[in-house]
């Protein structure tokens, strides 16, 4: 049947089962917010304050769903809106397709009004992106980007979409998910690109098997793989059997159970100790589906000094990129556990358990009477809200406190900026999260300095009436900033103070939500307590010392026991 | 860290606008330099090939190999040995020739290496010269003490020897071997 760009857009959305949307729209996407006009109820756009809302509250979505998320702008500065949170799903692996529309086809390259190259701009950002010039093309690569999207290491793609081409008409002939990849440019593009993961080599797995079973002091490392695959329980099944403690980095948080007797806690920069000194004395160290970054790999050289590394990793650019690994294996973590299951024999390993937790998996943070301190008010959230509540974070001290107290459950549990750090992804994130599963308690952690990045969303959780806890944080400094130039800058503050406005109670209250003040734990408690309980969103804002400190701390670069705070 | 050495890289890719970008930019965003670059079409009007020299050791090779086969517009990706690889280009030198004299000895070099005049004119001589390296740096290096007035090259362009082309080892061919199975003959 004959459709024009804005219809076959949407189509193809609807092929995907897609029925949300957030976004914003603007002069060169009118013809496909008009096409959805038209089409009534039959996808939920949500608009929200400013693109990189729309952008983080994909992102959530896909992080907490396991879907495709997807979010609209329009040309110029909507679709450079858009940067910081397609980089945020690209660096933490979360697929999203954004969907943007140029200026038209003839002024294309005349820098006119609202014109952008954001192909160019997000090239390294993306998977893979696209401009459009051609209606007769736009089904097709749709159908691609959605394939690329979820396929094999998950990540974001943008289409950019010439405006004439989504009034110009062509032939669409609908086509199930099933059959994207027989016929067009799925196919060709089939031939040479692994939209499948990988098969896990047989032999390969029976190697690790080998030397699982011959491992006497046998060490996971949970990452965000996991969470992706969502292969939490093979995970469990697989560390009860091998009997070996998992330590779990920020992304990897909830392909665990932090309730587990074998969790370690985080590991890494601020990582538990238990965590950090096991890795560094284990005999074999098995990586699923964690890249080593930075932040828990800190001295790659000397990471697992000890141990035959190996590491499972579904996209095998990673295979050796940071850290020098014994052994691999390629595929996705869900599937290689199941093979590697049969293989490996039950095991008891209570010597080495004893020895790693003797060391502390958790931190225990100072109370001082009178004061509020972050511990208190995580204890509380902990007490007080049910335990499949969704937690989303912003990025700093508060981020750090929250994965060390929360104990996650389940993949997609947790939404964090764990690669990109970016600060103000929570609120748009929770959105996302809410928005896919209303039934669940959503809980926003921030600090000040995040909060106020992108406070304005507040517009958005009010409109579409989300219930969502936002509890900040508030030592009126960027903290983890401040930390630093506590331990490493002499003390020399330079611009880390925030002593100024909004008020964030006075701020709810603008918003049409409700503004709570905390600053003691008897006050955090009643105020969080009437939070859950109501049906509109709530403000709290938490009043703590602007000198806690988030512990331990490794330092960049340092050996991973090197603590310079216990 | 191991040497750093210049590598071949053979890329097939599609023949669409963006897609040199795309490989390019990868280069530049893991911080490596490229060397030396050709492309053109294939002879499948649809594909390109892109033959990229670049300074890496054993390690980052592989690693940049990987990269590169992650990039959805890139077919097939190999690293050329030089041992099993020819590797050509074609370097046109304008050189300065003041009198008949160093004219006739300007020609007497360019048959020596068997480059061609392509170019004539009172006060120059323009030289086609095609080879590797070695060749073409020593015939450069020859002609210097006439003055050199301009030189372009195309970047190298290679294939393998013998009856082996790229596609043996398309990405669908499986694993590569990074170092692994190290225990297998331990187990």
């Amino acid at each position: 049947m004959i459709k024009n760009g804005a219809q076959i857009l949407l189509e193809c959305l609807g092929e995907q089962g897609v029925d949300t949307i957030f976004g914003y729209p603007g002069g060169t996407i009118l013809n496909v917010y008009d096409e959805m006009y038209k089409m009534g109820t039959r996808f939920r756009h949500i608009l929200t304050a400013h693109e990189q809302g729309a952008c983080h509250a994909a992102d959530g979505y896909a992080r907490h769903t396991g879907k495709v998320g997807v979010c609209f702008a329009t040309s110029g500065p909507g679709a450079t809106n858009l940067t910081t949170g397609i980089a945020t799903a690209y660096l933490d692996s979360s697929p999203i397709v954004a969907i943007t529309c140029n200026v038209s086809t003839n002024l294309i390259g005349k820098d006119s009004f609202q014109e952008v190259d954001i192909t160019g701009v997000t090239m390294p950002i993306t998977k893979c992106n696209y401009l459009v010039r051609n209606v007769e093309q736009l089904a097709d690569t749709v159908r691609e980007a959605f394939a690329v999207a979820r396929s094999g290491r998950p990540g974001p793609v943008l289409i950019d979409i010439a405006k004439d081409v989504t009034a110009q008409s062509c032939d669409y002939e609908p086509l199930a998910v099933s059959d994207h990849m027989n016929q067009g440019r799925l196919l060709s593009v089939m031939k040479r690109y692994e939209f499948k993961p990988p098969e896990p080599d047989m032999d390969d797995i029976r190697t690790l098997a080998n030397l699982l079973n011959t491992a006497e002091r046998p060490m996971i490392i949970c990452g965000g793989g996991v969470v992706r695959a969502r292969a939490h329980r093979e995970l469990a099944e697989f560390a009860h059997r091998v009997d070996a403690p998992v330590a779990v980095t920020v992304m990897g948080a909830g392909g665990f159970s932090g309730q587990d007797p074998l969790t370690t806690g985080m590991i890494g920069m601020h990582g538990s100790q238990a965590s950090n000194i096991a890795v560094d004395k284990c005999d074999v160290l098995v990586a699923i589906g964690c890249r080593f970054s930075d932040r828990v790999a800190l001295k790659p050289d000397t990471f697992a000094r000890h141990a035959k590394i190996v590491q499972i990793d579904i996209d095998r650019s990673e295979i050796n990129k940071n850290v020098q690994t014994d052994h691999h294996i390629v595929g996705n973590a869900r599937k290689v556990l199941r093979l590697l299951l049969p293989l490996v024999d039950e095991k008891h390993h209570d010597e080495w358990k004893q020895e790693v937790f003797s060391h502390p998996k958790e931190t225990f943070y100072d109370e001082h009477p009178g004061s509020l301190t972050p511990g208190q008010v995580l204890n509380t959230i902990v007490k007080l809200s049910p335990s499949d509540a969704v937690v989303s974070t912003d990025v700093g001290q508060h981020q750090m406190w929250a994965i060390q107290h929360f104990h996650f459950d389940y993949p997609g549990q947790l939404l964090t900026s764990g690669g990109f750090g970016t600060m103000g992804f929570g609120l748009g994130a929770a959105i996302g999260a809410k928005v896919s599963d209303p039934d669940k308690v959503v809980i926003h952690i921030t600090g000040d300095g995040s909060f106020r990045m992108n406070c304005h969303e507040l517009s958005t959780v009010q409109y579409y009436g989300l219930p969502i806890i936002t509890v900040i944080f508030n030592n009126g400094t960027l903290g983890m900033v401040h930390q630093w130039q506590t331990l490493i800058y002499g003390e020399r503050y330079s611009q880390t103070t925030l002593d100024r406005s909004p008020d964030f109670v006075k701020l709810a209250e603008a918003y049409g939500l409700n503004g709570f003040r905390a600053a003691s734990v008897e006050e955090f408690e009643s105020v969080f307590a009437q939070a859950l309980a109501s049906d509109r969103a709530s403000i709290i804002d938490c009043t703590i010392d602007m000198d806690e400190m988030v512990r331990p701390m490794v330092g960049g670069g340092s050996h991973i026991t090197d603590f310079m705070i216990n | 860290m191991n040497p750093s050495t210049r590598h071949t890289l053979a890329v097939l890719v599609d023949n669409e606008s963006g897609v040199l970008s795309r490989v390019a930019r990868l280069f530049s965003g893991k911080g490596y330099n490229i060397e030396s670059l050709a492309v053109g079409t294939t002879d499948d009007p649809a594909v390109s090939r892109i033959t990229i020299e670049v300074m890496a050791d054993e390690k980052q090779l592989d690693l940049l190999c990987n990269q590169l086969r992650k990039l959805i517009c890139v077919h097939s990706v190999k690293a050329l040995r030089p041992e099993h690889a020819i590797r050509r280009e074609l370097v046109l030198i304008k050189v300065l020739s003041g009198d008949s004299v160093q004219r006739n000895e300007i020609i007497q070099i360019a048959n020596i290496f068997r480059a061609s005049i392509i170019d004539v004119s009172k006060a120059s001589i323009t030289l086609a010269v095609i080879g590797d390296e070695s060749k073409t740096e020593a015939i450069q290096h020859l002609l210097t003490e006439f003055g050199i007035l301009e030189l372009v090259r195309t970047g190298m362009v290679a294939l393998e020897r013998g009856q082996y082309t790229i596609d043996e080892q398309t990405k669908m061919k499986g694993e590569f071997d990074l170092g692994k199975n190290i225990f297998r003959d331990m187990l």
